[in-house]
């Protein structure tokens, strides 16, 4: 039986002024799988990973890291965990190199493997050639590949995400999964990470919970939740204006039809399975197909369907990070 | 991959790290660095010597004197040589040396302590805001070493800054007193050290919580130029108004700059420096104990 590295159970973190920042939250996360939790901005995310991380103390509920509690075995925890913050925490007047000495003696790492140990992982994710440079002079995907070997310096068995591409564009963004595959491969840690970003829990996670205000509306591997909604989409465009509902909706596969004057929604368990049989039916009824398209579910209709809303407005808004962030400091009474 | 992990029981864990990313922040920053070189020049040169008391009492400053009848050669000597001495007789009364310069630059050392440790509370929000500090909360360092660490790279800070600007004071002319030693530089140094450990813990404790530089700017601007003032830092303390005298008394600067002067300037006595350093070494204690306290209940929630 896989081991269960990451359990949850009840997870609630309640600030001062009232804010529920995350509502009774429970899961689980086995060994060596990459978990990610999929939500808007100010869903709740960022205050689970830093609960999970000791950085916050749990309001009620309890997490347990390798059967460590993190909030009574704190210093345990911290010895088998890494963590990538949301910000950009390299220090910009520090090289490369010396921000990963940094981390190691951070970390615990002994100093006469340090040295040796920064190399190799300068070259993991190529900055060997700039790793005398200041990180000032770095692009955003140079800082976060550094940031990511950072957090790796001391080979974690659970390694924390915070939206690891925030901010990133879409080519760096992808060049990034591509290194945390590679690392991923390298060091086997199990993967927990946050995101707004689709595509990045579609690549990265092996399951996926969205979470809004808060709490988890749904957890399961990426395809699954595609499928729960209920199958695949076909559009199918007749010549004639006859009704033919009735023919379709006795192929096997066909959950639900729904007609627009010579245009029908379809609605199949598989996709790709059922099309050619459709299409047979028709014919053999004497109708003539003119169109057919077939459209798979996204991540952003399971969770339009859980939530109501699309993840995709979310995406491109820079400003609305910001203020999550602002409502978060003002919650953890931080702004003085 | 296996883990390379060392597991820590030290408390102290991660200090050396920390102070030295803090200096090496420091001295990589060469307009950080060449500014808080030149500003005890500066300070040295405009206040240490363009406020040259001294000089109110030089005879050209006199109107001419008429006497009626005119005086003996003897008598002229004898006014001559009491104005001559009107000088120095004054100082020595008033500051304890007969030039304002030494006083004052005794005074400047601590003042350019106290303004470099305020850089621990801006290095602190800085972190803080920038998801730093969060990254070291998940990491095996404790919160008592996030704050010492901040107070030392401070202290350090104001110390280098305090041996250049003694070393300018005596490339300026500071008139040593007679006991002078290699070991006056010494206790100079401990007693900066522990007012710079005893002001950059007051500073971090007043940062924990926040994300605003502005705040720290206000507080800074708020607590330096009157704790400077209501010391005897520029001034003695038995000439201010009765009422500023007890806060004089208890300013812990004062204290500061009574021990610099006792050792540079001043032959001093062993039994004032040993209240100077216990009132400093105290405060030093106090504030240093309260940072690392609150640290521990306000560094995160």
């Amino acid at each position: 039986m896989t081991e269960d590295v990451i359990v949850v159970e009840g997870l609630t973190k309640i600030f001062n002024g009232g804010l529920v920042a995350v509502d009774h939250v429970s899961f689980t996360v086995k060994r060596g799988e990459n978990f990610g939790f999929l939500g808007p901005n100010g869903a709740g995310k960022t205050t689970t990973i830093k609960m999970l991380t000791t950085i916050l103390k749990p309001t009620e509920g309890r997490a347990l890291i390798l059967g460590n509690d993190v909030a009574k075995q704190k210093s345990s925890v911290k010895n088998l965990i890494g963590m990538l913050p949301q910000e950009y925490t390299a220090d910009e007047d520090l090289t490369g190199y010396q921000n990963i000495l940094l981390c190691a003696a951070l970390y615990g790492v002994p100093k006469d493997t340090s040295k040796e140990r920064a190399l190799e992982l300068l070259n993991l994710v190529e900055l060997t050639a700039f790793k005398d440079k200041a990180v000032q002079t770095y692009s955003g995907g140079m800082r976060r590949r550094l940031e990511l070997v950072c957090s790796l310096i001391n080979s974690p068995k659970v390694l924390f995400l915070d939206e690891p591409t925030l901010g990133l564009d879409v080519q760096t963004r992808a060049a990034t999964w591509d290194y945390l595959k590679t690392l991923k491969k390298e060091f086997g840690a199990t993967l927990f990470l946050t995101t707004h970003y689709l595509e990045e829990a579609d690549s990265l996670c092996n399951r996926v919970a969205i979470i809004d205000h808060g709490k988890i509306v749904t957890i399961g591997t990426p395809d699954d939740l595609k499928k729960g909604l209920g199958g695949d989409i076909i559009t199918l465009s007749i010549q004639d204006a006859t009704d033919i509902s009735g023919i379709i909706e006795k192929i096997p596969r066909v959950k639900e039809v729904k007609r627009q004057d010579s245009t029908y929604r379809i609605k199949v368990e598989d996709g790709e399975e059922t099309a050619p049989d459709i299409i047979e039916a028709v014919r053999t009824e004497g109708h003539k197909v003119v169109k057919l398209s077939l459209a798979k579910p996204t991540l952003d209709e399971v969770y339009m369907e859980f939530t109501g809303k699309s993840l995709r407005e979310e995406e491109g808004s820079k400003v609305s990070v910001f203020r999550q962030r602002e409502t978060m400091q003002k919650a953890e009474g931080r702004r003085m | 991959m296996t883990s390379n992990v060392r597991e820590s029981n030290n408390p102290l864990h991660g200090l050396g790290a920390l102070t030295s990313r803090e200096l090496i922040k420091w001295f990589k920053n060469p307009v950080v660095f060449v500014l808080t070189v030149l500003q005890p020049i500066i300070w040295m040169g405009l206040l240490g010597k363009g406020i040259n008391i001294g000089g109110i009492f030089a005879a050209g400053h006199f109107p001419p004197l008429t006497l009626t009848p005119p005086a003996t050669p003897q008598q002229l000597l004898q006014i001559s040589s009491y104005f001559g001495g009107l000088q120095s007789h004054v100082m020595m009364n008033v500051f304890g040396v007969t030039d304002y310069f030494s006083f004052l630059a005794c005074g400047i050392v601590i003042f350019i302590t106290l303004l470099a440790t305020t850089y621990s509370s801006t290095s602190v929000v800085l972190d803080r805001r920038f998801g730093f500090i969060d990254k070291l909360l998940s990491t095996s360092v404790s919160k008592s070493v996030i704050v010492v660490s901040k107070i030392f790279a401070s202290t350090l800070r104001a110390l280098v800054q305090a041996f250049i600007l003694i070393s300018i004071a005596f490339l300026f002319g500071i008139k040593t007193g007679t006991n002078f030693s290699p070991l006056s530089i010494l206790g100079t140094v401990a007693i900066v050290f522990l007012f710079g450990m005893g002001m950059s813990s007051i500073f971090i404790a007043v940062s924990l919580r926040s994300t605003r530089i502005e705040t720290q700017s206000a507080f800074i601007n708020f607590v330096t130029i009157p704790l400077m003032f209501a010391s005897n830092a520029f001034f003695p303390v038995n000439l201010m108004p009765n009422w500023l005298q007890p806060v004089a008394n208890a300013n812990p600067t004062s204290y500061a700059v009574d021990a610099v002067r006792r050792f540079i300037i001043d032959s001093g006595g062993l039994s004032h420096l040993a209240v100077d350093f216990a009132f400093v070494g105290i405060f030093a204690l106090i504030m240093t104990t309260i940072s690392i306290v609150l640290s521990w209940r306000f560094l995160s929630k």
